[in-house]
């Protein structure tokens, strides 16, 4: 594979230009390494994510697209091993800066995992654990129902709240999963690949699901489906893989507003992965 | 730290969240008090062993790890206020009990789990049977001797065959379970590959199965060794008690000493001669104990 | 005409052949003796409760279900009762359940929950399956030179100033409930913290990550998500303990004292069926073994219902996380 047309030196001292965003930033990501013990995951890729809007992250597996939407809530501290080097600034503030709560962190950018991971508690109580953790005073029948409908899950189970979460489909699983993210109204809520375990029915309400979420939070999405990306993302953002280091090493080849990185990408590796070149 | 709004529509003025983490809240502190409560349970539950430990070198360390080891390890116990003596029937009678046990219950245990893990392994019958080695694991070990006294004390006397078959009735229902998981483990692919070769169900058993399952029916093996090596009540009347060593292995009337019952018996006894032995008696008894599970771990290694 | 389709096979030069008749006779004879040995599990027992009820079959119809309350136990006069020793049995256990399953759960928590480096869990962890290794014998040997001297001082001083608790009110004269109970503790700390690592350990990680992803402290995830999610199968572990700890007899025996009395106070003597059978059955005679053959049955029975009990709660757990509530 060539090395992409802008860049005539090689793939390993490849950076991506920077994405200059029209609206206001939630999340400036800037990515210097991150590294597994001493693998290194991921490097220099600056990954801005602008608010109210869907940003989409797409690459082949092992691009480190994951990797790099699960450093936005400091998820990766979860593994000993993860060392993460450059700046995630959230309104304004580095979150890996020295005495940040990840916690914290944490209840402002939710997430959404790739597997359904609904706790062994009832509907309501899945719903209602982030109102509960963050001591929210005031009406939790409404909350979860307001969080259920716009998951578009309450029709399915109002009349079932008490039954087990773990009873639902995969589908409805995920979407009770949705629910419990947005019921505390996070700021920003980050989703790694919500539907690669869903049926396609599943998967359209929660890509309609989306885009309502998106009028009152900021979302950032990983999928490994093109066409998600194009029906759902505002803004792309392209990883790929380098292997000419003997390693496989992520990072950033382009990002941009999603009709431009489809239909004209800058790069021509990103004109072949759009094309199916290659997955 | 400023509260999520969860009223306001999309929230025009963000009020910029503090990120900082709060030494003194309330989160933070019960957080620190219990990870210091689990670290000292986690602390005090070591000590009883290592006090244990202690104890043992300390006071039975000092007869067996001297000049005296000799003399320990073969002579007869002491009566009375005889000083020195030692426990060499007892160290013969706890190896020779188990030894019967073992012989008895490892193939039977082996056979019934090869059984319960391929060949009926649905059958009721294989229900009932896992079922029931699975209450009897948790059986009083206690009983094992009542039962015993039943069928063979009550008209053959006491023997090693009786302690031996009450440790067995003990050790079966571990060696079956053991025996069952490691044959459960041994991937089907290999199982389907024999059978694909035209082995008969023997075949495949003998020739594929218990190799590959062999270190973990070993390690369940040990570790049900260590088990009734340590054991005392079942043996309390059933083999009993003897002063003098093991002569024969005829069925008759034929009390045999053991270890754990040297232990019991020299525990209440006034002198410090015997206590120190009973001391000595518990060192050997938990290095025996040890050496069955470091073997069980041993075997239970895959080969490199 | 039938005959054998491989038999030219057979003769046209290859090297295949059908079993011969030895190994289809070695095949099904092996097969006979792999189910008698699993049958015998059935039969032993059967044949443990049939022993036991014939030789308790005279206590029985002698002394019915008074037997079961009452309060002597008296070889010259012939009176047997085992309200006593089912009180100590049940007594030493809930006070070992109270303390193992407090140790056993925080240990399996300290072990499965990223406490401590996974090389140092494994020290940890030898050191709760060595506390299992040890014979109960040895337990009891240090109970009464290093255990009871050591709390001895601790008891004194709560019975002097706090005597009018019913649990202090008597003093600790030597063996008791309380070094039997802490003993008891010890010895079934391992089965406990076993099982409930197992029961952690079965949560799938994504639970983890859900919890973790919600913003929570780690103890608000062991506490809010994983113990609730780990539950059942930590109800197994502490019924399956509480059924060790009930047939448990050596250390018993040689710390709880052998006293027929009924006391709430941690500091006096007790007994327990197990230990009851241990200190009496070597130097009993007819009537006395007969009693104690009844005695066998009624802990029989007991720590019957409480493994089965506990089975069924460890099955419905694994049930759970494999095939779906």
């Amino acid at each position: 594979m060539n090395a992409p047309a802008s860049d005539m030196t090689s793939v390993s001292d490849f950076i991506a230009e920077p994405y200059v965003t029209q609206g206001s930033t939630v999340i400036d990501c800037n990515v210097k390494k991150i590294f597994y013990g001493s693998f290194l995951a991921v490097r220099d890729s600056f990954v801005p994510i602008e608010k109210n809007k869907i940003t989409a992250f797409i690459g082949p597996s092992g691009c480190g697209k994951s990797t790099v939407l699960r450093s936005l809530n400091r998820m990766n501290d979860l593994i000993p091993i993860f060392r993460f080097e450059g700046t995630v600034n959230y309104h304004g503030q580095d979150i890996y800066a020295k005495g940040v709560d990840p916690v914290v962190v944490r209840r402002y950018i939710g997430m959404v995992f790739q597997q359904p991971n609904p706790f062994s508690m009832s509907i309501y109580d899945n719903v209602a654990f982030g109102l509960r953790l963050n001591k929210f005073k005031g009406n939790y029948d409404e909350k979860v129902q307001k969080a259920l409908e716009r998951a578009a899950l309450w029709k399915e189970v109002k009349d079932k709240l008490k039954n087990s979460g773990l009873s639902l489909s995969g589908g409805q699983q995920q979407r009770l999963c949705i629910a419990r993210a947005i019921a505390t109204e996070p700021d920003v809520l980050l989703m790694d690949e919500p539907c690669s375990a869903l049926d396609p029915i599943a998967t359209r309400q929660v890509e309609e699901l989306m885009l309502e979420l998106r009028e009152r939070f900021t979302v950032a999405l990983v999928t490994h489906n093109m066409q998600q990306a194009t029906r759902v993302g505002d803004t792309t953002a392209f990883f790929s893989v380098d292997i000419s280091q003997g390693g496989r090493t992520g990072y950033l080849v382009e990002m941009g507003p999603t009709k431009q990185v489809f239909e004209d990408p800058q790069q021509k590796l990103t004109k072949e992965y759009v094309a199916g070149e290659f997955s | 730290m400023t509260d999520i709004d969860l009223t306001a529509p999309a929230a025009p003025a963000f009020v910029r969240p503090n990120l900082q983490r709060q030494a003194w809240e309330g989160r933070a502190i019960k957080n620190n008090i219990l990870t210091g409560i689990t670290w000292i349970i986690a602390i005090l539950a070591a000590i009883p062993l290592i006090s244990v430990i202690i104890m043992l070198l300390m006071q039975g360390g000092s007869r067996l790890f001297g000049s005296d080891i000799v003399e320990v390890l073969t002579a007869l116990p002491p009566a009375g206020f005889e000083m020195g003596g030692g426990i060499g029937p007892a160290i013969v009678g706890t190896l020779v009990m188990v030894a019967i046990a073992t012989v008895i219950s490892v193939p039977f245990g082996i056979m019934a789990a090869i059984y319960l893990a391929i060949l009926g392994r649905t059958s009721q019958l294989a229900t009932y049977s896992r079922f029931l080695a699975k209450v009897l694991t948790g059986f009083p070990s206690i009983l094992a001797g009542v039962f015993v006294y039943a069928v063979l004390v009550i008209n053959f006397g006491y023997s090693p065959w009786a302690g031996g078959l009450a440790l067995a009735v003990l050790m079966l229902p571990t060696v079956v379970l053991a025996a069952e998981e490691a044959i459960a483990q041994v991937p089907q692919r290999m199982k389907d590959a024999a059978f694909g070769m035209g082995c008969t169900r023997t075949q495949v058993i003998w020739k594929v199965v218990l190799p590959t399952g062999l270190p973990g029916i070993l390690t369940g093996v040990m570790l049900a060794i260590a088990g009734a090596a340590g054991e005392s009540a079942p043996l309390l009347f059933t083999a009993l008690f003897s002063n003098y060593f093991l002569e024969s292995l005829a069925p008759v009337n034929n009390p045999t000493a053991s270890l754990s019952i040297l232990i019991y018996n020299f525990s209440g006894m006034p002198f410090e001669n015997q206590i120190e032995l009973a001391w000595t008696a518990s060192l050997v008894l938990v290095l025996i104990v040890l050496v069955f599970n470091i073997l069980a771990r041993l075997v239970g290694q895959p080969k490199a | 005409m039938a005959t054998n389709p491989f038999e030219r096979a057979g003769s046209s030069g290859t090297i295949t052949r059908p079993p011969s008749g030895g190994e289809l006779t070695t095949d099904s004879v092996f097969r006979g003796i792999a189910y008698v040995c699993a049958a015998l599990i059935v039969v032993l027992t059967a044949l443990i409760l049939w022993e036991l009820g014939k030789e308790a079959m005279p206590a029985i119809s002698k002394y019915g279900l008074g037997f079961w309350y009452g309060t002597t136990w008296d070889v010259n006069k012939g009176v047997f009762g085992v309200l006593p020793e089912i009180w100590g049995t049940l007594y030493s256990s809930l006070l070992a359940l109270l303390l193992g399953g407090v140790f056993g759960i925080s240990i399996a928590i300290f072990l499965t929950q990223d406490f401590i480096h996974a090389k140092l869990a494994v020290v940890f962890r030898t050191i709760v399956e060595l506390l299992a290794a040890i014979p109960s014998v040895v337990y009891g040997l240090w109970g009464i030179y290093v255990l009871i001297p050591m709390i001895r001082p601790g008891a004194e001083w709560l019975h002097q100033h706090f005597g009018w608790v019913p649990f202090f009110s008597t003093d600790l004269s030597g063996p008791g409930m309380a070094p039997a109970a802490l003993v008891l503790a010890i010895m079934i700390l391992p089965t406990v913290a076993a099982i409930s690592v197992d029961a952690f350990r079965r949560i799938p990680y994504k639970v983890k990550e859900a919890a973790y992803g919600m913003g929570t402290t780690k103890w608000e995830a062991i506490l809010k998500v994983m113990l609730p999610t780990a539950s059942s199968g930590i109800l197994a572990a502490l019924v399956l303990g509480f059924g060790r700890a009930l047939g448990e007899t050596m250390a018993l025996a040689m710390l709880i004292g052998n006293a027929n009395q009924i006391n709430l106070s941690l500091f006096a003597p007790a007994n327990t069926l197990a230990s009851l059978l241990a200190s009496s059955f070597p130097e009993a005679g007819g009537i006395e073994v007969q009693a104690l053959m009844y005695a066998a049955l009624v802990l029989l029975l007991i720590t019957f219902i409480v493994n089965v009990a506990g089975l069924a709660v460890q099955q419905y757990t694994v049930r759970k996380f494999e095939g779906k509530a």
